[in-house]
């Protein structure tokens, strides 16, 4: 029978069937993070139990960590006490830790990737819901809450109710000056916030397979954002190639041996989706969010919409509450809407080919004096890397801030956060009220789109500027 | 965890979608704040004025209604991050069961986890028990029982719901998961030899 890349991943890693749809599946992987990983770690400590697999799962700290630059664990000291319970727990279990200032540090979803501790074909878990961003080199990965973590260390397996599939098809040649944030946004504004709950969601089609392995990241991202735990790209030559001599990449006749099974992982060609939808590329211009939902999203050059359009009286009370929120006006345009903060950084673009749109943008510019804008690699390596391009320097001379590697003004757990009332273009995955900060506005956007509205300090379309 | 077998109170009307987490309960209280005290400031953005003071609009500040164990909500309910602590804190402020048309996946799971009940329904039953509350506040009572799997409604209409039999009996009896996988302990030593021997490059690139 023919069968997704979903269900030969999942059926592969089927420890026993618990029944009703139930499934006890074993975990290649797992990672754990300062926020949630000591205390999960702790907590079986305290049950008087183990970490299972050890050498199977990684820590890093990224959510309560200072960026400011020559940050230490103390800079922020929350944090710093988070940080020092998952640095006992990890020397306790044997668990590998990269710890800060370490090559290997970074956002988990950034490093995991980067160190090929997550490969295509693998199961891996984390106590976070943008786990589903490592489906970006076709594994299925997925975030879970702190008991799951818990119970996933203990056993290295978690009991899982199998979603349903949903595939989204980009087709069609992805114009200039769109990129893999905008692909999803968009598909999250037409198909809506929940629309992905209880599914897995593949993403296919010609736009698709033309992406780099780090805008396939950036794709599978945003998939929680649809309401969908798991997100996958077909692993190919690309993801092969991207994986090719990290850290943790198998080597020699090992490697031959993986690429022999991912090459046999892609879905059947007539394998059937629980749920199946294109997107026409040339219906994909850039994109930003107005409101307080990723779902409230529209084309950079488009207007709110006016409360007429909403579909019933909920969705219209839901409107007025976000514009509220936003200090927006239904049927105003984005365009020219004055910005106080830009954040360049977050899981979904701080990848050194998110740095580089970024950089290209300036052309030897300046922000716009009233403007804040920050630049937070995605790691320690991307940090690295960026440098040695001199990228860093391009953008101090435009006036941005170059600061360590976290999560940062994602979140905004780590004592760093936008003003009260502050308009903020950043390039993470969500605009929730309050997200960046008390009062904080949010309009996620694009490296390229965020640059831009810096150097504006206005939102404007950066194809044309 | 503690077991759910019925709960039976006011029901509080917070009729929104896309509620989510950050809005639960913002991340900053995660990082200070232990699991116990987490109560105090569920729903915090939404409870209190930019000044710090109650915001009289918000529904849960309603006398009627605070300290209900019932949250009615519209769809897509605990959508956003996995944080648990969401769940922590609206048990905290006294909830045991919230009714919506549809949960974020990891909010779904985490409740069960907590002995906090997410039972699904209609948006239209939904709406039938905020405007049976909102006509009687203070004296409406909704009561959902687990056991029978209905919810009965202020006016004593039952609607019955559906709940995963193997949730359903471990959020009755209180059980743990972790107990009930180390019994399956010899299938996953059994799953693990043969998966070492299949695919010992999924095992020996991190050994
Ligand atoms: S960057 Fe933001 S979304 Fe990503 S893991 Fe950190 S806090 Fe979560």
């Amino acid at each position: 029978m023919p069968s997704t890349m979903f269900d030969r991943i999942w059926d592969r890693h089927v420890v026993a069937d618990l029944g009703e749809g139930w499934s006890l599946l074993y975990l290649d992987r797992i990672l754990v993070h300062d926020l949630s990983g000591g205390r999960a770690m702790e907590e079986l400590a305290e049950k008087g139990l183990r970490v299972a697999e050890p050498r199977k799962v990684f820590a890093t700290p990224d959510h309560a960590v200072s960026s400011a630059p020559g940050r230490t664990a103390m800079t922020y000291r929350k944090g710093g006490e988070l940080l020092a319970r998952l640095r006992a727990r990890c020397a306790a279990e044997g668990v590998r830790i990269f710890d800060l200032g370490q090559r290997g540090n970074g956002i988990v979803h950034v490093m995991a990737p980067e160190l090929a501790i997550v490969l295509p074909g693998l199961t891996l878990a984390c106590g976070d819901s943008h786990t589903c961003t490592n489906g970006g080199v076709g594994a299925l990965a997925f975030g879970i809450g702190a008991s799951e973590l818990a119970h996933a260390l203990a056993t290295q397996t978690l009991p899982q109710r199998r979603p349903g599939t949903f595939r989204i098809r980009f087709e069609g040649a992805r114009p200039p000056g769109v990129t893999a944030k905008d692909m999803i946004l968009a598909a999250i504004g037409r198909f809506g916030a929940a629309a992905g709950t209880g599914m897995a969601m593949e993403y296919a089609g010609e736009a698709v397979r033309a992406l780099s392995v780090e805008e396939r990241l950036t794709l599978c991202n945003l998939s929680i954002e649809m309401g969908a735990k798991v997100g996958m790209v077909a692993p190919d030559d690309a993801t092969f190639h991207y994986l090719a001599g990290r850290d943790f990449a198998p080597k020699g006749r090992l490697w031959e041996q993986a690429m022999a099974e991912w090459r046999a992982l892609p879905s059947d060609e007539e394998a059937v989706f629980t749920r199946d939808e294109t997107i026409r590329m040339a219906d994909v211009p850039p994109q930003i969010t107005w409101g307080t939902s990723p779902e409230q999203v529209v084309a950079v050059t488009g207007h709110v919409p006016p409360l007429e359009a909403a579909r019933d009286a909920a969705q219209r009370a839901a409107w007025e509450a976000a514009l509220r929120y936003m200090g927006l006006a239904p049927g105003q345009p984005l365009i020219g809407t004055k910005v106080d903060w830009v954040f360049i950084g977050s899981c979904t673009n701080s990848r050194l080919s998110d740095l580089r749109a970024a950089a290209a943008m300036l052309k030897g510019r300046r922000k716009a004096p009233h403007v804040t804008a920050w630049v937070v690699p995605g790691s320690e390596q991307v940090k690295a890397e960026a440098e040695a391009e001199g990228l860093h320097r391009r953008f101090l001379e435009a006036g941005f801030e170059w600061r360590e590697p976290g999560c940062a003004l994602c979140v905004a757990a780590n004592g760093e956060a936008v003003p009260e009332g502050a308009r903020c273009v950043s390039t993470s995955n969500r605009n929730f009220v309050g997200r960046q900060g008390s009062g904080a506005r949010t309009h996620l956007a694009s490296p390229a789109t965020a640059a831009a509205a810096a150097l504006a300090g206005a939102i404007v379309d950066a194809r044309s500027f | 965890m503690q077991p759910f077998r019925s709960v039976t109170g006011p029901a509080i009307p917070l009729m929104m979608a896309n509620v989510d987490t950050d809005v639960i309960i913002p991340i900053q209280r995660l990082v200070g704040t232990g699991r116990e005290g987490l109560g105090p400031y569920a729903f915090e953005r939404l409870r209190t004025r930019a000044d710090g003071s109650e915001n009289p609009d918000f529904v849960g500040n309603h006398p009627a209604w605070r300290g209900a164990p019932i949250l009615l909500a519209d769809e897509n309910f605990g959508c956003g991050s996995s944080r648990e602590g969401a769940v922590w804190a609206l048990m905290g402020m006294g909830v045991r069961c919230v009714i919506a048309p549809s949960f974020g996946d990891i909010f779904f799971a985490n409740c069960f986890q907590n002995g906090l009940l997410p039972v699904r329904l209609p948006i239209a039953a939904i709406r039938r028990i905020a405007e049976e509350t909102e006509a009687a506040p203070g004296n409406a009572r909704t009561t959902v029982d687990l056991e029978r799997q209905v919810v009965i409604t202020p006016r004593g209409e039952e609607i019955p719901f559906a709940v995963d039999a193997r949730k359903r009996q471990a959020l009755l009896e209180g059980l743990d998961d972790i107990a009930l996988t180390l019994r399956q302990r010899e299938a996953i030593e059994a799953w693990r030899a043969r998966d070492r021997a299949a695919r010992p490059w999924a095992w020996e690139s991190v050994a």
